[in-house]
């Protein structure tokens, strides 16, 4: 990105911020109500704090919400006019100033930034808060080093309002990491007061309460019940976001979460059944959003490196074999985007995901099947995650039914959610189902950790192919120092030996389903897929 | 008297200790990772690793089981890692808002279950008693998540009569400053009578729900004893002293006919302590049955040892209260025995 460019965003981002909202102060609960959005949803966070141990997904939503970061992605219009992040434009959020170099970048922070206490953003804090990030280990660690993020040493204190990056090698992906939801920005002092010698980073202190500069703060946290989040009206970090006040309640029963949107009580609600999504879309009563997940795919993985899976004809036989049309009419209700059956002369793109040649075609599968060596077919299980049995379970039913067909005799094994990423790092399953999507969109992100022979737990095949090891790595060098022919030529070669090796299946694009009243609008699409209230109106 | 609670207290201690060992060794048999589950969508293997180490699952089983025995000891119940709070006020905090629904479904129960079945009783194949046992059969027939819903759809969602099942209290009032823990009193107490309508509008349906489903053991219980009572020979020379009906069925037939009822009242009052878990999944209740099991999902170890643990001491409470009780009613019932 261009410093001029940037400059200019951030100013019009500050005199926005300059105007003041209309204070609206009346007791009434009609206006209490009109500045306050009621979010219904499924679980709620476990931890407030993305640095913590094991904190969940609802966590994320709110420290992206309630902490800065020193950026963010500028705003495209998306699928269907909806506002989608743009993977490539970057803003400052807690930085005013962002200076690339070859070997590093430096961020100026803005001179108004306050932590919700009230003291001043400091490079003191920035640089505490990533140290944080790539010492406290777990997720957020793992997350700083897909930037090649990995040591403290890499982040410098120039000055009082300056703090510079040094990068470790040359990588696209570190400053996009900058922007997720990971780095952001810890009020240190504050933190370090509550922190003991058994820990020293304050984890305890930042699960129960927001320590940030974002645009909320939480002021009632009742785990599994409600977290109620207040706006900070002293957030420099963008526009003043226009709602006060945002109620987010636990409902666990999802036909009661259809309910509150119907009856128009609940304000926003996601994680309901296609089904539901589908049936409100079609009365037309709430608007519904439905958005692909950037850079996700649901699957069907074969163990590779054990028979009968080990064997290519087989694997293409399964590729034959699976009703994709079915799956997407019957268990998605459509609302997905197809990822099979492109055209036989389609070329290969620069893109991920993108679909590939098979369909369902069960003659030649039967035909392969022999080619295999496996006339009379075979026994095999196929295992999912119980946490998502609602598309799973009928996916999985579906794909039996139509392998029987070709004689393979698939017994279902439900996996429960708690055991299912245990199942996963064993690496035994011979065949089964998932869903695998990067919060950073490139595809040679997604080829690093599904199909690189560093056999990363999202190598869910075991496959190892030092080719395609060749292009993935070829493409992150080639990244790195820009060079496009070689980047386009080694993505389109990795994607094509994916498709041949076929050791995994891609179903389909999984969509994001957000249900909202007509009067809410502002919804925008993030990689983390959450709800970001900063842009949100109502009324 | 005081003797003999002390006595039955001490009797219960051998079975809590035997409650702790069995569900600190269930709960470690459960299948499974935490840390693979708590490490999160993107984990390592080392990341997975660290995790397990921080939580201290890498331990020998029987030092996790001392250092849990120890911190038990202290009134730690542990954290929880779904919820990310201490478990012990968790507890606490949950505890009131199940009771409060429990207690409440139980008396609208014993309001409806005890006339019903004394009616019956004394007036065995007329309607009356046809519509006690049709009721009761109904009732115990539908599943509890069931009742809940099919009220939900009706009284919520089609004629908009009950307000929205989220919780204790509608959305925008604020709970009442702790006293008992019971919103029906403490807004009461705190004088907020807004309040109190909101809670005691919540609780309507979750209440009726619990209701209806325990509603036929007490009316049955109560039909069957009262028409024993009813058979004997003391009840046929009251009548026939020429005592009023009302004298004779309430002073003589019902307290003798108490007993079992009592006894059957504890059992479903457990009962309802297990139904509540699906009546607080269904109208969002922030009670403990629905913390237990979304603590058993994740293989939230802490949670569920604690919970269970609560609940045994309940049932000890629980057991002791009902054999005073019987003192009370019958003082032919020996209290040692």
């Amino acid at each position: 990105m261009k410093r001029r460019d940037f400059l200019k965003s951030v100013s019009g981002l500050a005199a926005g911020a300059m105007v003041p909202a209309p204070a609206i102060w009346s007791p009434a609960k009609a206006d209490a109500r009109s500045e306050t959005l009621l979010i219904v949803s499924e679980g709620g966070p476990n931890n407030l704090d993305i640095h913590g141990v094991g904190t969940n997904v609802p966590g994320y939503e709110v420290s992206w919400n309630c902490y800065d970061r020193l950026i963010t992605h500028e705003m495209k219009s998306g699928p269907g006019g909806v506002p989608y992040y743009n993977r490539d434009k970057f803003k400052g959020e807690l930085a005013d100033d962002m200076n690339v170099g070859d070997m590093s970048v430096t961020f100026k922070l803005k001179k108004s930034a306050k932590f919700h206490d009230g003291t001043q953003v400091t490079a003191k804090d920035v640089k505490w808060s990533l140290d944080r990030a790539v010492s406290v280990g777990g997720f957020p660690t793992f997350q700083m080093s897909a930037g090649s993020l990995t040591k403290p040493e890499q982040f410098v204190i120039v000055d009082d309002s300056t703090v510079r990056v040094d990068f470790a090698t040359r990588d696209r992906l570190t400053i996009p990491d900058l922007a997720v939801i990971v780095p952001c920005v810890v009020n240190s002092e504050l933190v370090k007061k509550n922190a003991s010698e058994k820990d020293p980073w304050g984890l305890e202190y930042t699960k129960q309460q927001t320590a940030g500069s974002g645009a909320y703060k939480v002021t009632k946290w009742t785990a599994g019940t409600e977290v109620i989040m207040e706006r900070n009206d002293a957030w420099v970090g963008g526009p003043m976001p226009k709602i006060k006040r945002v109620i987010w309640r636990m409902v666990p029963q999802a036909g009661n979460r259809r309910a509150l949107l119907e009856r128009g009580d609940a304000d926003i609600s996601y994680e309901l059944p296609f089904k539901d999504f589908q049936e409100m879309k079609a009365n037309g009563k709430l608007d519904v959003v439905s958005l692909p997940f950037s850079n996700g795919i649901q699957y069907i993985g074969m163990n590779v490196t054990r028979p009968p899976f080990d064997n290519l004809k087989v694997r293409q036989a399964v590729a034959y074999a699976i009703p994709y049309q079915k799956i997407i009419d019957a268990v998605l209700f459509g609302l997905a985007n197809p990822m099979f059956g492109a055209a036989k002369d389609k070329p290969t793109e620069v893109a991920w995901p993108q679909p590939h040649k098979y369909y369902t075609d069960i003659e030649k599968a039967k035909a392969l099947m022999a080619e295999a060596g496996y006339p009379n077919g075979l026994e095999t299980t196929i295992s999912f995650d119980l946490n998502f049995a609602g598309v799973n379970e009928p996916l999985c039913v579906l794909v039996q039914e139509s392998l029987a067909q070709i004689g393979i005799k698939a017994t279902i094994n439900k996996v429960p959610g708690a055991n299912w990423r245990t199942e996963l790092t064993k690496k035994e399953m011979p065949l089964f189902t998932n869903v695998f999507s990067g919060w950073l969109d490139y595809p040679e992100y997604f080829f690093y950790w599904c199909y690189h022979g560093n056999n990363s737990i999202f190598n869910t095949m075991s496959y190892k192919s030092p080719e395609m090891d060749k292009f993935i790595d070829g493409a992150r060098k080639a990244a790195a120092f820009g060079d496009k022919a070689a980047y386009d030529a080694d993505v389109k070669s990795f994607v094509d030996l994916a498709f041949t090796d076929i050791p995994r299946i891609p179903l389909y694009q999984p969509f994001v389903n957000v249900a909202m009243q007509k009067n809410v609008s502002g919804y925008q699409y993030w990689f983390h897929r959450r709800l970001d209230y900063r842009a949100m109106t109502k009324g | 008297m005081l003797t003999m609670i002390g006595k039955r207290l001490m009797f219960a201690i051998p079975s809590l200790i035997g409650v702790v060992i069995v569900t600190f060794l269930l709960t470690r048999a459960l299948p499974g990772d935490p840390a693979a589950y708590f490490a999160g969508p993107a984990a390592t293997k080392e990341a997975i690793e660290q995790i397990r180490k921080k939580l201290g699952f890498d331990r020998p089983l029987i030092e996790q089981f001392f250092r849990y025995a120890n911190d038990l000891a202290h009134g730690d119940f542990g954290t929880s890692l779904t919820t990310g709070q201490p478990v012990a006020t968790e507890l606490r905090n949950r505890l009131p808002a199940s009771a409060e629904l429990t207690l409440l479904g139980l008396f609208v129960s014993v309001m409806i279950a005890i006339p019903l079945g004394v009616l019956a009783a004394t007036r065995p194949g007329s309607w009356i008693d046809h519509l006690c046992r049709v009721t009761t059969t109904a009732g115990v027939s539908l599943p509890v998540f069931f009742t809940g819903l099919v009220l939900v759809y009706v009284f919520y969602f089609r004629l908009g009569w009950s307000p929205a099942p989220l919780g204790r209290l509608d959305v925008f009032y604020s709970a009442p400053p702790t006293v008992t823990g019971f919103y029906l009193i403490d807004t009461l107490i705190a004088r907020d009578f807004e309040a109190f309508r909101s809670a005691l509008s919540q609780l309507i349906f979750p209440a009726t729900t619990l209701a209806i489903f325990s509603l036929a053991p007490i009316a049955r219980m109560t039909r069957a004893s009262m028409l024993a009572v009813l058979a004997s020979d003391f009840m046929r020379t009251a009548r026939a002293s020429g005592l009023s009906p009302g004298t004779v069925i309430v002073t003589y037939a019902f307290r003798n006919a108490m007993l079992p009822v009592v006894t059957t009242l504890s059992m479903v009052f457990s009962f309802l302590l297990g139904a509540n878990v699906l009546v607080e999944k269904v109208f969002a209740w922030p009670g403990i049955g629905s913390y237990a099991v979304e603590a058993l999902i994740s293989s939230d170890f802490a949670p569920v040892q604690g919970f269970v643990l609560t609940m045994a001491v309940m049932y000890v409470l629980l057991n002791l209260v009902i054999d005073i009780l019987y003192g009370v009613i019958d003082p032919r019932v020996r209290l040692e025995g």
